[in-house]
């Protein structure tokens, strides 16, 4: 899937400041040589089945199914997964793997904070020194997560530069790369970046869909019509298409941030809204304005308040192969009040992105006909910003 | 011999920084000017872009003003244009691929020989990813200037065979910025670089006394100041260019005085 110097089609590729280039090249050596070693899958499949909670449930939502007339709706609950989301997958791949590179720290950005919060405790578990780059308005959008960082033993670096969200932990976390290599592995949070990122982000999280396959073909004896996953990044999205991307009458589909609306300058609907560009390591698709300066995104989300997306996706949708589809806040806080009231479950607010297409897709679709909603993250996190958005001020 | 290495024919090379458009357009000129008579042999402009990500604090923030005042970079072209009518000493842009990507890259750079620009340094184009940029760079006589960094070891002897223009090589670890001291030796990354090539080579990141100038263009072929610059125009705003020319004088004389 991947050619030489990580591409898919013309994404990817490895734009790093030369000062970091025998650090990506170092990474992908030590991949190459790991990834297949049988003790280090037999210790991650442990970390994974014993520490993580593995493998996460497929639940059919049948009170949504119902409700919804349609098309039998089942959930992929890695909000269920040990620290409440899919971050973990990739978390625990690096970490060994950087372990095993003899790295005795690492550096992560974060946007909603649950990759920092992932790579807090891996680094607890591990024995290794963490320090988290996140968006100054991110800290204050979850402040929870920040004390939960910080409880985990993690330093957290509050970013003011350039829009204080995600896209500015990034950069961030790459200048602090630069100044510390060598005991330093940077635990990329998602299918972004320079190569190797991409493709070790993906090879950890495509743990999903393995599972999501068998347990269809255990429950329904056949393959889901069609898998969606929110996306801002994107590596919950594509650890739940990766296995069925060989498979067309899969169909994948990517939820994208619209926040106010793909017409409107406040949106982070890269695919909807983005153009071809260089940023942060990779060629892929950007939100940027006529000269190559990058849009200051907005989202509720601050876990897809990214103006980017993950090279492997950018190529998924040239090819056609997987669809993308904006989702306004509005739809997304919707369908969190939706899954709280119907299945007494609260999802990650990004996750509630691909769920609100769900609830559009579901009805259009026969009853015989399965669909697959990755179930990203837990909801607790966002009840305070959900509150707001529908006026209510939430304290301790 | 490119016009970039008419800047070191003469003896050791002055090579300082600007942030275009910071405060204003009008300022960058002047700036450039007084850096020019100051003795400066080669004048890197840089173009604003919205994430800086090789860059310290202080250029990220006089990035952070330029493109508050509106730069573009088709302004940039025009302040070029304007500067090439007396400046003569080469001048190349330092901005970062999506700039030069996002405007296209053959128009860029066909736009760039146009206006009187030498070269191009861009940070985050490693030796690997030169492809988009480089044939064209070659096609319209522009030079694309290789970085070697202290992290580079086994990577010096490609880039410098491949390199034209000058070399910029990397003082330090980490991003742009001022530094009491510059611990890595440089002496023998040139030493690497000079096995390979005679394209001369100059070292930039953290360089703000005469006393550093002296002994990193003693050590190379240059001397590139950037940061210590930007802050003084972020000092002096729109009355920076009396000052920005004489803090140059003082670093020219400092590294063209080197051994």
């Amino acid at each position: 899937m991947t050619n030489p110097r990580g591409r898919f089609g013309v994404h990817g590729g490895q734009y790093m400041p030369e000062t970091l280039m025998n650090a990506v090249i170092e990474l992908e050596e030590a991949y190459d040589r790991f990834k297949d070693d049988p003790d280090f899958k037999k210790e991650l499949a442990t970390l994974f089945n014993e520490y993580a909670g593995r493998p996460s449930r497929l639940y059919f939502a049948e009170r949504m199914t119902h409700d919804l007339g349609g098309a039998k709706v089942y959930l992929k609950r890695e909000d269920l997964n040990h620290t409440g989301a899919h971050k973990i997958n990739n978390v625990l791949g690096q970490a060994l793997l950087a372990k095993k590179m003899g790295k005795t720290r690492l550096i992560a950005e974060t946007g909603a904070g649950q990759h920092g919060v992932a790579t807090a405790t891996a680094a607890a578990l591990m024995d290794m020194e963490c320090v988290v780059f996140m968006g100054a308005l991110d800290c204050e959008r979850q402040a929870l997560n920040v004390y939960k960082m910080r409880l985990l033993g993690a330093s957290v670096v509050p970013v003011t530069t350039g829009t204080a969200t995600l896209k500015d932990a990034v950069s961030a976390a790459m200048r602090e790369w630069t100044s510390r290599i060598d005991d330093t592995h940077y635990c990329l949070g998602s299918v972004m970046g320079p190569h190797p990122f991409p493709t070790i982000v993906r090879d950890f999280q495509a743990v999903i869909s393995a599972e999501i396959k068998e347990q269809m073909l255990e429950r329904e004896g056949k393959l889901p019509d069609a898998v969606l996953a929110c996306v801002g990044g994107g590596s919950n999205a594509i650890g739940t298409f990766y296995h069925f991307i060989d498979t067309p009458e899969v169909q994948l589909i990517g939820c994208e941030a619209a926040g106010r609306g793909v017409d409107t300058f406040e949106t982070a609907a890269t695919i909807a809204t983005g153009r071809l560009g260089i940023f942060h390591g990779m060629k892929s698709y950007f939100c940027q304005d006529e000269f190559g300066q990058i849009a200051p995104v907005y989202s509720i989300s601050a876990g897809l308040d990214y103006p980017g997306i993950g090279p492997e996706h950018a190529w998924l949708h040239d090819t056609g192969r997987a669809t993308y589809v904006p989702v306004t806040d509005e739809e997304a806080v919707q369908a969190f009040e939706y899954l709280s009231r119907l299945e007494g479950i609260i999802p990650a607010i990004e996750s509630a992105h691909a769920l609100a297409h769900a609830i559009k897709l579901a009805p259009t679709m026969r009853p015989d006909q399965t669909i697959v909603v990755t179930l990203s993250g837990r909801g607790d996190k966002d009840c305070v910003s959900v509150a707001r958005y529908r006026g209510e001020e939430l304290s301790e | 011999m490119s016009t970039i290495q008419q800047a070191f024919a003469n003896g050791k090379a002055f090579i300082p920084f600007i942030t275009c458009g910071d405060p204003d357009l009008d300022t960058t000129a002047a700036c450039v000017r007084a850096m020019v008579a100051a003795g400066a042999d080669l004048v890197e402009l840089g173009i604003p872009f919205s994430d800086p990500t090789a860059e310290g604090p202080v250029i990220q923030e006089a990035n952070e003003r330029a493109l508050a005042a509106g730069t573009t970079t088709d302004k940039v072209f025009d302040l070029v244009r304007n500067l090439r009518r007396d400046v003569t000493v080469p001048m190349v842009f330092m901005t970062y691929a999506n700039v030069v990507f996002s405007y296209g890259a053959e128009r860029f750079i066909a736009t760039c020989a146009e206006v009187g620009i030498d070269g191009l340094i861009l940070p985050d184009v490693p030796f690997e990813e030169k492809e988009d940029f480089a044939p064209l760079c070659a096609q319209y006589g522009l030079d694309l200037v290789s970085m070697i960094a202290p992290t580079s070891e086994n990577r010096i002897a490609q880039i410098a065979r491949e390199a034209t223009g000058f070399i910029y090589v990397v003082s330090s670890l980490g991003v742009t910025g001022v530094r009491t001291e510059i611990t890595t030796d440089i002496a023998s990354i040139v030493r690497v670089i000079r096995e390979n090539t005679a394209t001369p080579c100059a070292v930039g990141f953290g360089i703000s006394t005469p006393a550093q100038a002296t002994k990193m263009a003693g050590a190379s072929d240059g001397a590139i100041v950037g940061s210590a610059i930007v802050k003084l125009i972020a000092q002096h705003g729109r009355n920076a260019a009396g000052p920005v020319g004489e803090y140059v004088r003082e670093m020219a004389q400092a590294a063209h005085s080197a051994e």
